[in-house]
C-alpha cells in the first residue's frame, strides 16, 4: 500500500484561535502585531481585515490609514507552536502519525487509516466538518506525497484528493511557490517568465542545479515521490497500539467491557506474533466532549492472556465516566517483554475444570512467578534426578509410564548429603549411621541396587542404593557412591521412605 | 419400645446438627466410604471427612515423611482416576519425589506442585485454591497456622467442598485451630520376618481431635493393597521386595 498524506493548513490560526476565544470580535477587523525594531508590524490578520487588503508584515501604521477601525492585538509568538501541537494532538483520532509545520500546517500520514471513515472523501470531509465546528478556516488536501499534498492544499483546490499516479497533471498547473522554494529563486523563476511547475519540470536536471540550485530538484523529487520525506511525529509512536473508533459515543459499562476486549485480542494477537507479553497498559477513551479517559493496568509478569488482562481491567472500568459518550478507544502497552510460548502454554487447557484451574494458576503465579509451579512427566532415566521431568502445560501427556517396580522414598534430598557410617564388609548395608549428629542403627535393609550414571549425559561413579530401616522404624534411602576398591568411598543419604 | 422412640430422636436430632453445622458431605445423603477402613469409623457417619480441612503435624523429617504418605494414601483414594491437586509448600522445604507417588495410586501428573515463597503467599495460595471447586483437594505444608487463618480455610472449603490438608512441620506451639481433625502420623519398627529386607512400612496413627466423632489411635501397615489394621506383628511375606529380588535386576 502506497503512503497516503493529508496536509492541512490553517491560513487564519491565530485569529481563529482568538476568536473562539473572544466570539464578540466576530464582527470587526483586528490584526495581531509585535514590535520590531522599533515598528510594530502586523504578524496575523483576521479575514475581515484581510479583505479591507491588509496583510502579515505590514506596519500597522499602514494599516491604519487603510482601515481606521482597526482592532490591535499583541502578538505571542510562542502561540502558533503551542496552537499547532495541541490540535496535532487532537488529530491523533484520524491517524497516529502527525507531524506539524511552522507556522500554520498540520501533516497526516493516514495510510491505512482512511477506510475507517469509509473512504477517503467522507475522511476529509470529517475532518473539515470537525474544524469548521470549532471555527478554524482549513484547507487541506490528500496526495501520495507530501509535497503534492502541500502545494495542492495551498495553492490547488479545497480538499481535494489526489489520486496515486496524477500528481504530474496537477503540480504542472500550480505556481512555483506551491514546491515550497526560498523566495530568491521564486523571484528567479518569476523574472524567467517560468510561472507554472509544468513550465521547468520537464528541463533536465543540470540547467536547473546550474541555474537554482540543488533544492529545486529535490522538492521536485519530493512532490513526485522520487524521494522520501521524512517528518517526525509529535507524539513518538508506540509499537504496540490498537484503536477502536466507534460509529455511535458508547455510554455504557457493558460497551466499554466489549471495547477492552476486542482490543485486548487484536493487541494480545500481536504480542502472541511477536512473542512478546505485556507488563504495562493504558486505554485511552476520547470522549465526544473532548476529555479524555485514562485507566492503566500493570502485570506482575509479562502476559498476553487476554482473559487475565481483561480481568485486570474489569475492575477499573467504573473509574471510566463516559458522560456523554466515547467515541474512540486506544490501547498502548507502554511495557513489553520478551516472554516465549512454552510459558503460556501451562495455562492453555480444555477442559471447563483445567480451565478454572488453570485461571487458579494464573492468580498464584502473578504473587509467586511462574517457575513457582511444577508439574511432573515420568522420564526414562534410572538416575533419581533425572528420573522425572517438568511438564510445559497442563494438557501434557505422559509419553511413558510411572515405574512403580523400583523402591522409591516419598521425600527426596535435592542434594545427597554425606553421612558416615560403619559397614561390615564391602557390598553390605552399613550398620550404623550417622546424620545430621543423630547415630541411626540399621535394623534391616534392602539393597543394593545399582544405577550407572548415564556416561552420555554426565561422568562420576555410580551408586549403589539401600533402603534401611533403623530402630526406630524409619526409614532411609542410602547410597554408596563408587567402588569400594578405589578406596574413595563415600555415604549418602538421599531421601526417607514413608 | 420406649427406647428405640429415643434413639431414633437422638438421631433426628444429630442429623439437624449436622444441617446446622453446613456440613453436607457429613450427611446421610451420600454415606460413601472412602476406603481406608477402620479409621474412618471415628467420623460421624463413619465417612472420612471430605470437604473440611484437615490438619497433620509433625516434628522431624521421618514423621514429615510418614505424614506426606498418609496424605498420600488418603490422596489416592480420594482422586483414583481423575481430578487435580495442589501441593503448596512453602520454598525451601518441598521435597516430593513425584515417582514415589504412583506407588500410592497417584498419577504424579495429576499433582501440580506450588513453591510459594513466604508464609503468607503460601496462605495466600492455599487460601485461593481451597476456594476452586475444579480441585479434589489441597495439601498445604507451612509452619504456623493461627486460629483465624484456619477459620478462613475451613470457610473456604464450605463453600467449595475441597478436602484440605495442612501439613505444619515442627510448629513453635501446637495452638487451636478450626480443622475438623488433628493427626499426628509416626514410624514404627515393621513387621520382623524370616526373610531379609525392609518389608511393608508401618505407622503409628493418632487421632489427635476429630470434630463430632471419636478420637483414636492405630497402627497400621501400608502396602501396595492399602491400609492394613495387623493385631498382631504381622509376618513379611514373600512378596516384599528381597535382597535377592533386587541383586537380580542390578541395573547397569
Amino acid at each position: 500500500m502506497s503512503r497516503r498524506i493529508v496536509v492541512i493548513w490553517f491560513p487564519h490560526l491565530v485569529t481563529d484561535r482568538l476568536l473562539r476565544k473572544q466570539p464578540e470580535l466576530k464582527d470587526l477587523p483586528f490584526v495581531l502585531v509585535i514590535t520590531e525594531r522599533g515598528r510594530r508590524i502586523v504578524k496575523a490578520v483576521n479575514v475581515l481585515a484581510q479583505e479591507k487588503g491588509i496583510y502579515e508584515n505590514m506596519m500597522l501604521a499602514d494599516c491604519k490609514a487603510l482601515v481606521p477601525e482597526l482592532m490591535v492585538l499583541d502578538y505571542d509568538a510562542a502561540e502558533p507552536k503551542k496552537l499547532l501541537n495541541s490540535l496535532a494532538e487532537w488529530c491523533i483520532r484520524y491517524s497516529p502519525f502527525i507531524s506539524i509545520e511552522l507556522p500554520d500546517v498540520l501533516i497526516l500520514d493516514v495510510s491505512g487509516c482512511t477506510h475507517l471513515w469509509d473512504g477517503e472523501e467522507n475522511y476529509l470531509n470529517d475532518i473539515h466538518k470537525k474544524f469548521n465546528v470549532f471555527g478554524y478556516t482549513i484547507r487541506s488536501a490528500m496526495a501520495d506525497t507530501l509535497g503534492t499534498a502541500w502545494a495542492v492544499c495551498h495553492f490547488g483546490t479545497n480538499a481535494s484528493i489526489i489520486e496515486t499516479g496524477k500528481e504530474v497533471p496537477v503540480l504542472s498547473a500550480l505556481p512555483p511557490a506551491a514546491l515550497r522554494l526560498d523566495q530568491p529563486i521564486l523571484e528567479k523563476l518569476d523574472k524567467l517568465g517560468l510561472k507554472t511547475i509544468g513550465s521547468f519540470m520537464t528541463m533536465p536536471n543540470t540547467a536547473l542545479r546550474r541555474r537554482f540550485g540543488q533544492n529545486i530538484l529535490k522538492r521536485l523529487a519530493q512532490a513526485f515521490g522520487e524521494e522520501m520525506e521524512i517528518t517526525e511525529p509529535v507524539q513518538p509512536l508506540i509499537p504496540f497500539q490498537e484503536r477502536l473508533p466507534s460509529m455511535e459515543p458508547i455510554r455504557t459499562a457493558e460497551g466499554i467491557e466489549v471495547a477492552i476486549k476486542t482490543l485486548l485480542q487484536m493487541l494480545c494477537e500481536r504480542l502472541q506474533k511477536e512473542m512478546k507479553g505485556l507488563r504495562k497498559c493504558v486505554l485511552t477513551c476520547y470522549r465526544i466532549d473532548g476529555l479524555i479517559e485514562k485507566i492503566e493496568i500493570g502485570t506482575s509478569k509479562p502476559s498476553r492472556n487476554t482473559l487475565h488482562l481483561f480481568k485486570l481491567f474489569e475492575n477499573k472500568i467504573a473509574n471510566i465516566e463516559p458522560d456523554l459518550g466515547i467515541d474512540l478507544f486506544v490501547m498502548d502497552a507502554l511495557s513489553v517483554e520478551d516472554l516465549h510460548s512454552s510459558q503460556d502454554a501451562l495455562w492453555t487447557v480444555s477442559g471447563k475444570d483445567e480451565s478454572v484451574i488453570a485461571e487458579l494458576l494464573d492468580r498464584i503465579s502473578g504473587k509467586t512467578g511462574v517457575q513457582g509451579i511444577h508439574r511432573y512427566l515420568p522420564s526414562e532415566h534410572y538416575w533419581p534426578e533425572r528420573s522425572f521431568k517438568n511438564a510445559t502445560s497442563l494438557s501434557e501427556k505422559p509419553s511413558t509410564e510411572w515405574r512403580t517396580d523400583l523402591p522409591r522414598p516419598l521425600h527426596i534430598l535435592p542434594v545427597p548429603e554425606l553421612i558416615e557410617v560403619s559397614v561390615p564388609i564391602p557390598d553390605y548395608p552399613p550398620l550404623l549411621f550417622r546424620y545430621k549428629g543423630t547415630i541411626h542403627n540399621v535394623k534391616k535393609a534392602d539393597g543394593p541396587e545399582r544405577i550407572e550414571q548415564e556416561w552420555w549425559l554426565q561422568n562420576g561413579l555410580y551408586r549403589d542404593y539401600y533402603c534401611v530401616e533403623d530402630e526406630q522404624g524409619s526409614r532411609y534411602w542410602l547410597f554408596r557412591s563408587g567402588d569400594y576398591d578405589s578406596g574413595n568411598v563415600k555415604w549418602f543419604i538421599h531421601g526417607f521412605f514413608t | 419400645m420406649r427406647k428405640v422412640a429415643d434413639r431414633s430422636i437422638i438421631e433426628q436430632l444429630q442429623q439437624q446438627i449436622i444441617k446446622l453445622q453446613k456440613n453436607e458431605t457429613l450427611s446421610a445423603e451420600q454415606p460413601l466410604s472412602i476406603g481406608l477402613g477402620t479409621i474412618e469409623d471415628s467420623f460421624p457417619g463413619n465417612v472420612f471427612a471430605k470437604g473440611a480441612v484437615h490438619e497433620l503435624i509433625s516434628n522431624s523429617a521421618e514423621e514429615a515423611t510418614c505424614t506426606s504418605g498418609f496424605i498420600s494414601v488418603v490422596l489416592g483414594k480420594l482422586m483414583p482416576n481423575t481430578g487435580y491437586c495442589l501441593w503448596i509448600s512453602t520454598v525451601p522445604r518441598r521435597s516430593i519425589f513425584p515417582n514415589a507417588l504412583k506407588g500410592f495410586g497417584i498419577d504424579p501428573e495429576r499433582i501440580l506442585f506450588v513453591d510459594a515463597g513466604k508464609t503468607k503467599d503460601t496462605l495466600w495460595a492455599i487460601e485461593e485454591a481451597l476456594k476452586c471447586d475444579a480441585l479434589i483437594a489441597v495439601v498445604g505444608e507451612i509452619t504456623e497456622l493461627t486460629f483465624n487463618d484456619s477459620r478462613r480455610l475451613q470457610l473456604a472449603v464450605e463453600k467449595s467442598h475441597v478436602t484440605g490438608f495442612i501439613h505444619r512441620f515442627r510448629p513453635k506451639t501446637e495452638n487451636a485451630v478450626a480443622c475438623v481433625t488433628r493427626w499426628k502420623i509416626k514410624p514404627i519398627t515393621s513387621a520382623a520376618g524370616e526373610t531379609p529386607g525392609v518389608g511393608f512400612s508401618r505407622w503409628h496413627i493418632d487421632l489427635l481431635k476429630v470434630r463430632n466423632g471419636k478420637i483414636g489411635n492405630w497402627e497400621v501397615q501400608w502396602s501396595p493393597k492399602g491400609l492394613e489394621y495387623p493385631s498382631t506383628p504381622l509376618r513379611v511375606t514373600g512378596d516384599d521386595v528381597s535382597i535377592q529380588e533386587i541383586d537380580e535386576r542390578q541395573i547397569g
